[in-house]
């Protein structure tokens, strides 16, 4: 089973050249094909998972793409180890249901075939990413994320918003890219090879100087804050809202912000060899946790709430890592995955039902869309992270793992400060609060009281509510997989190596629990108090006006990127260039050929017709040749 | 035997087949300076081939190839000219000028 891996990101990838080439003619305008292709993969990764929980090695086949020299070639290979297991099924299944889902969300859509390509080759990306045994390997994937999620973004490109977003999107992860392929030169310079394994055994054993560590981590690190959508470059994940729901839906559950988090678990010894880049993992962890809650408690738009609770749920898995939680954090990416994808997929089947986005717009839809309304609560309360729901057990892992670190004594082999995993855990308890307050807002704005829009709820069909259903079954169980109710830190036996050995069992601290249970269940109640009549005719927060005008302007982050670099670039940069390009550059060229013209011109004339003067010209050419030959080189 | 004689007397010839090549109007005449450039050739190829006492008389062949092929070029060229009549109604290579800018 393993040995078949490869199909996994293959099919996708074929997937997406049959859709495109052929797809409008197929039954199914090529929905068919990437839903099969997947499916093959789905099944697959379920094989592979059940050989990874069975104890079997890690598989690992490589060869050689480019050799360039004796000393210098680049790789290509697959790694299938625990860690790539467990994101292979959670991508094919989030990506399975999601397309899926998609054959009824998008029914009618002018570019639907295109759109399920789009869809396969996104997929596709995010499999090599997870497969990928080297950094070049892996940027290649991760680049095509990058270009998918720009097409998908803009899918509804007629509206200028949304393909404003779409460059946004694809602009600002190129920052955090420009740091990343820094970081893998480094890396690259340092250990003499672009294979993970070789890096983090160089990194792991000493071979690299502290400093080059610490630079090759933080230059990573920059690229998954682009990708992952951490503070300050989270900027574009609220916008890429302006895409379909199930892209929504597949970037915030599965590819794309997984990606970062993905990439500083594969690269984590690297990471824990270094305390300056633990530490920054962990402190723009927790800094983007709070920011992001924060915002989402004032958003009208739906998908809004749930892009900035990405964001927030991103950072807390970032923050699990940066206190040495690498079972925690990768855990909480799983369970996230499942609650996530369903909120996104459940607010697509309002939104498809009722035509808008708009909390204040909705209402009362739990009596009209019981399906909808039930799959939609279990993942809120999964994200607010109730027990037994998904969300709870990774989450409290995280806690844990930043109380152990700050309070406890620390953890063995865990380079992160004390300090700051005591902020770590502080603003994790407070995001836990903030969190379950905005999705009681968001349930009780949605379905609670009456109705107060002007559409026509109606229950979504079938095709949209089997992965509904199917995902929040995920929802609920996925948290009780790596519990300790079913053993003892089953994530971390999955996903361990022999560099980073699982912690063994996970020490449940039953305290924090209660207090983290009584803190979410304070703030649902509290959400729920407050938005029970609907959306107040003024928030409650605008009563803080500095805070209110703060969270408005989004910390003014927007504000600041739009005036000093975006201003820059069109004002003086995309001038100057364009000046260049059009009279140096095309001044050489247009010049080449108008210099020939010219000369051409006058040349022409030599062309007589006159047969005889050709005649003597050859002769003149003959005996110039004769005395050149005879005195000049004969000599 | 003297290489002197028969050189001198073919470089005379071709000089004026190359004189009646670049200077005559006539395409005929053209055509007929170049019958005496081939032949001034021949005669240096046959002056060699005594000078050197050739026992496969190389020379000797070449100089009748060349006679043959003088036979095909002039029945061609004499044709183009005839052609060349009856459509202008000339056979002034000055005014026969088409191929030019």
């Amino acid at each position: 089973m393993v040995k078949l891996a490869w199909l996994i990101p293959a099919l996708p990838l074929l997937a997406w050249a049959v859709i495109l080439l052929v797809g409008k003619r197929t039954p199914g305008k090529g929905a068919p094909i990437g839903i099969v292709a997947v499916a093959v993969g789905w099944v697959l990764s379920i094989g592979i998972l059940a050989g990874v929980i069975g104890g079997n090695a890690p598989y690992h086949v490589d060869g050689t793409w480019a050799p360039i020299s004796d000393q210098f070639r680049i790789p290509i290979g697959i790694t299938v180890d625990g860690l790539a297991a467990v994101l292979l099924f959670v991508v094919t299944t989030v990506s399975l249901f999601v397309q899926i889902y998609s054959v009824s969300y998008m029914r009618g859509d002018e570019r639907y075939t295109i759109f399920f390509a789009k869809l396969s080759l996104f997929t596709a990306g995010m499999l090599i990413v997870v497969l990928a045994d080297n950094l070049l390997e892996l940027l290649v994937g991760w680049e095509i994320m990058g270009i998918c999620s720009y097409f998908l973004i803009g899918h509804y490109w007629e509206d200028h918003a949304n393909s404003r977003a779409a460059i946004k999107a694809f602009l600002t992860t190129r920052v955090g890219d420009l740091g990343f392929m820094a970081g893998i030169f480094v890396l690259f310079w340092a250990a003499r090879s672009f294979e993970i394994s070789r890096i983090v055994d160089a990194a792991h054993s000493g071979q690299l100087s502290s400093g080059t560590i610490t630079l090759g981590a933080v230059l990573l690190f920059c690229g998954a804050i682009g990708k992952s959508g951490q503070f300050p470059l989270h900027t574009w994940l609220p916008d890429a809202m302006a895409g379909p729901t199930p892209v929504s839906a597949l970037i915030h559950a599965a590819t794309m912000v997984a990606a970062g988090v993905f990439l500083v678990g594969r690269m984590y010894p690297v990471f824990e060899a270094s305390p300056a880049a633990l530490n920054e993992v962990a402190i723009i962890g927790a800094v983007t946790m709070l920011i992001a809650a924060m915002l989402a408690l004032i958003q009208d738009d739906i998908k809004r709430v749930l892009a900035y609770s990405t964001v927030s749920q991103l950072a807390y898995m970032m923050a699990g890592l940066g206190v040495g939680g690498y079972s925690a954090g990768i855990f909480h990416l799983f369970t996230h995955a499942f609650f996530k994808a369903l909120l996104f997929l459940a607010a697509g089947s309002i939104i498809h039902s009722i035509h808008t986005n708009n909390l204040s717009e909705m209402g009362g839809l739990r009596k009209v869309m019981p399906w909808t309304f039930t799959t939609f609560t279990i993942g809120a309360l999964a994200l607010a992270g109730i027990i037994p729901l998904a969300g709870f057990w990774s989450k409290d892992e995280i806690l844990t793992d930043a109380w152990r670190a700050g309070f406890g004594g620390g953890v063995e082999g865990v380079a992160t400060s004390q300090a700051v995993a005591q902020v770590v855990f502080v603003i994790g308890v407070v995001t836990a609060f903030l969190t379950a307050f905005y999705v009681a807002r968001m349930l009780w704005l949605a379905f609670g009281g009456a109705y107060r829009g002007a559409g026509h709820p109606h229950e979504s069909d079938g095709i949209i509510l089997v992965p509904l259903v199917v995902l929040a079954i995920g929802s609920v169980f996925a948290g009780v997989v790596g519990s300790p109710l079913v053993g003892s830190n089953n994530i971390g036996k999955w996903i361990s190596t022999p560099l980073l050995p699982a912690e063994g069992a996970i020490q449940v601290n039953w305290g924090l629990v209660a207090a983290t249970t009584v803190i979410a269940l304070l703030g649902i109640a509290l959400g729920g108090a407050l938005y029970r009549r609907g959306l107040p005719e003024r928030e409650y927060l605008e009563r803080i006006p500095p805070l209110y005008t703060l969270l408005e302007r989004k910390y003014f982050l927007d504000d600041l990127y739009e005036g000093v670099f975006v201003r820059a670039v069109t004002g003086q940069l995309a001038p100057a260039t364009y000046w260049f390009d059009q009279r140096v550059i095309d001044g050489v060229v247009n010049g080449a050929g108008l210099g020939t013209r010219r000369l051409s011109r006058g040349l022409r004339y030599l062309q007589s017709g006159q047969a005889q003067w050709y005649a003597a010209a050859l002769f003149v050419g003959v005996v110039g040749l004769a005395v050149v030959v005879t005195q000049v080189i004969g000599r | 035997m003297r290489l002197l004689y028969p050189l001198v007397f073919a470089a005379f010839l071709f000089s004026a087949g190359v004189y009646g090549v670049l200077a005559r109007r006539n395409a005929v005449m053209v055509l007929m300076s170049i019958e005496l450039m081939l032949n001034a050739v021949n005669i240096n190829l046959i002056a060699f081939n005594a000078f050197l006492q050739d026992k496969v008389l190389a020379g000797q062949v070449f100089a009748l190839f060349v006679v043959a092929v003088a036979a095909a070029e002039v029945g061609i060229g004499l044709a183009i000219v005839l052609l060349i009549f009856r459509n202008r109604e000339t056979v002034n290579i000055d005014e026969v000028d088409l191929l030019r800018w």
